[in-house]
């Protein structure tokens, strides 16, 4: 794994800037200590369980509760319309989202229910199997309504509207035409098609979402302990709708157990588990369990899309045309929408490539299912598989090699800054240098050898590659021009304590990615102490500066940004009080390892310890007129892009079973330029977790759906997540271009693995089926869609 | 509710307590012992979050009932780590980050570590099937198979097994 | 995700059991390895008024020889299947399941009399019974009842147990010398139930069994294709597999239609033939 080149402040004495350092933080989870919001409890806590619809789509007749009301235990069962007394509804749509539509939404069901898993009363308990028993004693009398389940009939005339307010079932279109599309569809030797799906499907983060809500009437004050990405943005969200004033939320976010997109968002039962405590004057807890997970948790990347490539005979790629279609359920989840996906797929096809024509329309339809919203990768996994897809389609076509007809066609690694065609600039890429790095890594003329003997022998093998571009550092442009209150900013609070001590305070959060490593790594680096010396607070909107948070792979390249312009600051001013202290010039001294020192000779000058007493305990050894200031913020944001985009490109080794249609993943690959690499091994864990969420959606994941909208496959048995014993194996490789827009340089690396895992592996898979005159393009790759292609089945039945 | 009464050494200590019939050990550990690292994530017996020890071998919590429990000897995740049982598992775990979010890893610990007592020669692939019932999000399992991989070499090192 | 509430009785011995089975009827369930039943109680699936709880009767314990067979207690735990040297030796069908069973902490736990009784089409243990023709050995307060593994399975979770009786006891025959099997299976994940396996034995020349899985609403016996093979040895493997569609009757899960089931079910037969077929 190469590392990366040095960077003037970062190439000194003390740095921890590129170096694999074990995650300080990690040793309360390793031995059962952390504490995830399940792990509290307070005084008088009460536990609340949802009824939830059983139907897809069904009025609300009337709801019963007396018999469960009587039920041990029981606090209170509240209905919508009764909640709806103390929260308000809203709609999940942002300006920027032209056209974007949805209904309001209750926290509670007020009158109908839109989705199978929707809450349509709660049931608050001293605990929650008491809850749940009284959950059973609810009678709702239901009158079943029409359902639309499918999303390609969404829009047709004899469909029932959703919400017949909307006028319609689209939610959002988008048309983009860049180019002489008509002209470069016309100019080409070949147009080749294919219509890709991409399974509806879900998060799965092994701690369900959680959120522990403690209304304090007597100051009119809430602590909300929630599993969340984005503490201030919830912190807006239940002030807003509880009528609070802000500063009298409080939310804390300690250990989350995985988040993945999952819960960057505010849902329904979420905000009930905040209004019950206010109701109730009680806290009360809301955990979700596996089944309501399920059907409530956010689904993603439920696409169809057709795309066709116009090329030359020498495999010159002219042009890409898509038509999408994604069915998002029955609202556009608050507050970051549900049209962002569809909106990343026009924006991120064909961006690898220099053709110079594409035309994308993408139409987000309502239906009778769970919501669906950003999901790890947001949009990327799909654009990719259909890129990738369509130009391996054209190099099968055209007997050219899969690793030639990208050197032919990505953008050339010296023509920075460069402009894709979805108009969003590319400040400095790497796909040349990224392939090339791939092809040795994986050995890849050998492979071919090994693959062309096998084949002699009936063994199917295929290698798959997947070039891919991905969003990070994302700018206001993402949400708040869009009228959102998610902060693109953050900022980080750093002092020196009198032991000599950093305490970094930063509005990045951790779910385990090593957040809170990577601030540490970066704030030791920049004041100029060991690591021991640092600590790092997360997920507390009392104690940290105002921020955003953790997601689109904005942690490193934004927070870390933040921390590292802070830490200079506080460096810079403990070397102002230091040389009044040695009667030395400022810039004569430098902090290495906890101690100042000569620059120039390094010998030990001042322990930070003896700073810290003089400053905190005797000031009056100070000269007058020196006030230090040995707490420091500093906030960073993202301003010349509308995104940083990094790249990267995958490459997949896999066998098929003609016989039985079983895929086995021998061996994977991923080079990805993340820019400035603070910590490798971090990278690499990111790459590998990401490549493994993708592998899960190319080969298992589904939320299978039946034609009256039950979900049909909603538990662990059956829903099948990627497990140690089928997973290869991952190979990670670095590029490194840094990105000009910060000093630090970093760009995000929380998507790449799962933006190109899936075009990777159908592209393998479709490669080893080559010489059966096969390809697929439906993921997930199941064992029976395979011998369908092959022909070994004809159709499903039952 | 009908409760019983059981007698359970967990973690070395021994204690009586009663408890309802249909309490599972893992809500018993962590409603009535304040026991918080035996974590739940499905709690139909698929996930492996749950593993703990009982009477030396790893079992799923979330499928079996407290009342069961009684005369039993039960090993959560803290008492491993107070024991130094798997402090090698631990510092492996650590070194190769074959953790993030931390949720699966007590399950996988408990999990590897009848791995390593009863496998001491397992490859990456016996690794991979004894773990494939423990699910992990995060890391994609390879730097789990790493850390396994390394703690079992590092065994068979000092143990001079052939 | 709670049970609901049931009560609970720690049986000391089986007459304690056949008296609670007795007042309580269908509303009393017996609990095992419990690794089936306590997910289906968790989920609401399941609501017995009692557990009786049959893990301290020393009588289901153990597995003992005896000249021809090997006699295997209900509540012998697949680990102990796993680890024990009589069944490896003879009754190697079963050591061979054994590692695709779930995973080594529902394996610490579950039982075979459990699963057996539990009777899950996609399960292992009762293809292998199947195939084996194991004998189940059942229990009432006044007799001991012996039944064959192809009369014990009715269909989805229904057994050949009546009111009061429960299982305590598998009976398999000593592997002969002659004696050849396969076992394989197609799931889509490591220990996840099978989209379909198949369990076979041929205890000597002229008689084979095989018993597939995931299949229909029990393990279902492909008497057709053993008969061609029987006959004609490899020769005969084209026209086995043909009858599959007689013999399997295969319905559709999740995973697979049952044209897939089916063909999935022939492909397992020829990679099988090589283990029980002597010239294959």
């Amino acid at each position: 794994m190469s590392s990366a080149p040095p960077v003037s402040f970062f190439d000194r004495p003390n740095s921890y800037i590129g170096r694999t350092v074990p995650r300080p933080n990690v040793k309360k989870l390793l031995q059962g200590r952390g504490t995830y919001v399940d792990d509290i409890t307070l005084p008088r806590m009460l536990h609340v369980v949802f009824v939830r619809s059983p139907h897809a789509h069904a009025k609300i007749v009337s709801i019963d509760r007396a018999a469960a009301q009587e039920m041990p235990g029981v606090i209170a069962v509240v209905t919508g319309p009764e909640l709806a007394k103390v929260i308000t509804p809203w709609v999940g749509v942002l300006t920027h989202m032209k056209g974007l539509k949805s209904a309001p939404q209750h926290a509670i069901a007020i009158d109908r229910a839109c989705w199978q898993g929707e809450a349509v009363a709660a049931v608050v308990a001293e605990t929650r199997a008491e809850a749940e028993d009284a959950a059973e004693m609810v009678v709702v009398e239901w009158e079943e309504l029409p359902a639309v389940v499918d999303m390609e009939a969404a829009l047709d005339a004899g469909t029932p509207v959703i919400h017949p307010d909307l006028g319609d079932n689209l939610a959002f279109r988008r048309e983009l035409v860049t180019g002489d599309v008509d002209g470069a569809f016309a100019a080409a030797d070949h147009v080749f098609e294919e219509i890709f799906h991409t399974g509806r499907h879900t998060g799965v983060c092994l701690e369900p979402r959680a959120v522990l809500a403690d209304y304090q009437p007597a100051e009119g004050k809430l602590v909300a302990y929630q599993a969340t990405q984005a503490p201030h943005m919830i912190q807006n969200l239940l002030a807003k709708h509880l009528n609070l004033t802000e500063s009298d939320v409080r939310v804390v976010c300690k250990d989350v157990g995985g988040s993945f997109g999952i819960k960057v968002h505010i849902y329904p039962d979420e905000m009930a588990t905040a209004a019950l405590s206010v109701l109730l004057k009680r806290p009360v807890k809301f955990i979700a369990d596996r089944l309501e997970s399920f059907v409530t948790d956010i689904h993603a990347r439920d696409h169809r899309i057709k795309g066709r490539i116009a090329v030359k005979n020498d495999g010159e790629i002219l042009a890409f045309e898509i038509d999408d279609r994604t069915g998002i359920g029955p609202y556009s989840v608050y507050p970051r929408t549900s049209a962002v996906e569809a909106n990343q797929v026009v924006n991120l096809v064909g961006g690898p490539y220099k053709h110079k024509a594409y035309r994308a329309a993408t139409e987000v339809v309502f239906q009778n299912k769970n919501v669906t919203c950003q999901y790890r990768a947001v949009g990327h996994p799909i654009a990719c598989a259909v890129t990738e897809g369509l130009v391996d389609l054209a190099a099968r076509k055209l007997g050219i090699d899969p690793a030639e007809i990208r050197r032919r066609n990505l953008i050339p690694d010296d023509a920075y800054p460069y402009t894709g065609l979805a108009g969003l600039p590319y400040e400095s890429l790497s796909h040349h240098a990224s392939l090339e790095k791939l092809l040795k890594l994986m050995d890849y003329d050998g492979l071919r050898t090994e693959q062309a003997e096998l084949r002699k022998r009936g063994i199917y093998r295929g290698i798959g590659l997947a070039s891919f571009i991905e969003v990070t550092n994302p700018s206001a442009a993402f949400y708040g021009v869009g009228g959102a209150r998610i902060s693109s900013q953050d900022g980080c609070t750093i002092r020196l304590d009198p032991t000599g001590t950093i305490i970094c305070a930063t509005g990045v959060t951790e779910q385990g990615q090593g957040t809170e490593a990577m601030i540490a790594q970066i704030a030791a680096t920049a004041v100029g102490v060991t690591m021991e010396r640092v600590r790092v607070i997360t997920g507390d909107t009392d104690a940290t500066p105002y921020g955003g948070g953790t997601w689109a792979s904005r942690g490193a390249g934004i927070g870390g940004e933040a921390a590292l312009q802070a830490g200079k600051a506080l460096r810079q001013n403990i070397l102002t009080v230091a040389a009044a202290m040695l009667q030395a010039a400022p810039e004569s001294l430098d902090i290495r390892n906890g101690t100042v020192v000569d620059t120039d000779t390094g010998v030990e000058r001042l322990p930070l310890e003896e700073i810290g007493r003089v400053v905190y305990f005797r000031p009056d050894a100070l000269p007058k007129g020196l006030q230090p200031e040995f707490v420091v913020t500093r906030h960073y944001v993202q301003k010349d892009y509308p995104f940083v985009f990094t790249n990267g490109i995958q490459g997949s080794y896999l066998e098929v079973d003609t016989e039985t249609g079983f895929v086995t993943l021998l061996k994977h690959w991923c080079v990805e330029d993340c820019g400035t690499i603070i910590n490798p091994q971090l990278v690499d864990e990111q790459i590998r977790g990401g490549v493994v969420q993708g592998l899960g959606g190319a080969l298992y994941e589904q939320c299978i759906y039946d034609d009256r909208g039950q979900l049909v496959n909603g538990s662990m048995i059956d829903y099948l997540v990627p497990m140690a014993g089928e997973m290869p194996d991952i190979v990670v490789g670095h590029v490194v271009s840094p990105t000009a827009s910060s000093e630090l340089g970093a760009k995000g690396a929380g998507e790449a693995g799962t933006a190109g895992a899936p075009g990777a592996v159908m592209n393998a898979i479709n490669d080893a089926l080559q010489p059966l005159n096969v390809s697929l393009a439906a993921q997930p790759f199941t064992p029976e869609s395979i011998l369908m292609a092959l022909g070994r089945v004809s159709a499903k039945v039952g | 509710m009908e409760q019983h009464e059981i007698s359970v050494i967990v973690n070395g200590q021994k204690l009586r307590r009663r408890v309802s019939a249909r309490q599972h050990l893992i809500d018993f550990l962590r409603n009535e012992l304040s026991l918080t690292g035996s974590h739940l994530g499905c709690e139909h017996g698929v996930c492996g979050a749950c593993t703990i020890q009982v009477n030396g071998t790893a079992v799923r919590g979330c499928l079996m009932l407290a009342v069961q429990a009684d005369g039993a000897k039960v090993e959560t995740i803290e008492g491993l780590s107070d024991s130094g049982a798997i402090a090698d598992l631990q510092e492996a775990f650590h070194q190769y980050n074959a953790l993030q979010c931390g949720f699966c890893t007590p399950g996988m610990l408990a999990t590897a570590a009848e791995l390593v007592e009863l496998h001491p020669h397992a490859d990456r692939e016996e690794i991979r099937a004894h773990i494939s019932g423990n699910y992990c999000r995060c890391t994609g399992y390879h730097a789990i198979v790493d850390a396994i991989a390394f703690v079992l070499e590092t065994r068979r090192n000092k143990g001079g097994a052939a | 995700m709670k049970a609901p509430p049931f009560g609970y009785v720690k049986a000391r011995e089986l007459g304690q059991v056949f008296d609670l089975l007795e007042q309580h009827g269908d509303e009393a369930k017996i609990l095992a390895g419990g690794q089936s039943l306590i997910p289906s109680l968790n989920l609401r699936l399941s609501r017995p008024t009692l557990l009786i709880d049959i893990n301290a009767i020393a009588d289901l314990q153990g597995i003992r020889e005896t000249a021809d067979t090997v006699v295997v207690g209900a509540l012998t735990t697949h680990v102990a299947l796993e680890k024990s040297p009589i069944i490896s030796r003879h009754v190697q069908l079963l050591a061979a399941a054994m590692p695709h069973i779930a995973h080594p902490a529902i394996r610490n736990r579950g039982t075979i009399g459990g699963s057996l009784a539990f009777a899950d089409p996609a399960a292992e243990l009762p293809a292998c019974a199947t195939a084996l023709d194991a004998t189940f050995i059942l229990r009432n307060r006044d007799q001991e009842r012996r039944v064959k593994a192809s009369e014990f399975f009715h269909g989805l979770f229904e057994t050949d147990l009546k009111p009061g009786e429960i299982l305590a006891a598998i009976e398999f025959p000593k592997a002969t010398t002659s004696h050849r099997f396969a076992f394989s299976e197609l799931a889509r994940r490591h220990g996840d139930y099978a989209m379909i396996g198949l369990a076979a034995a041929s205890p000597q020349l002229g008689m084979l069994r095989l018993a597939y899985f995931g299949v229909a609403d029990r393990p279902v016996s492909a008497e057709r294709a053993a008969t061609h093979l029987i006959r004609d040895g490899a020769a005969g493997v084209e026209a086995a597999c043909a009858s599959l569609a007689d013999d399997l009757e295969s319905s559709g899960d999740l995973n697979a239609g049952p044209q897939t089931k089916l063909h999935l079910a022939a492909v397992l037969l020829r990679r099988a033939l090589p283990a029980l077929l002597p010239s294959a």
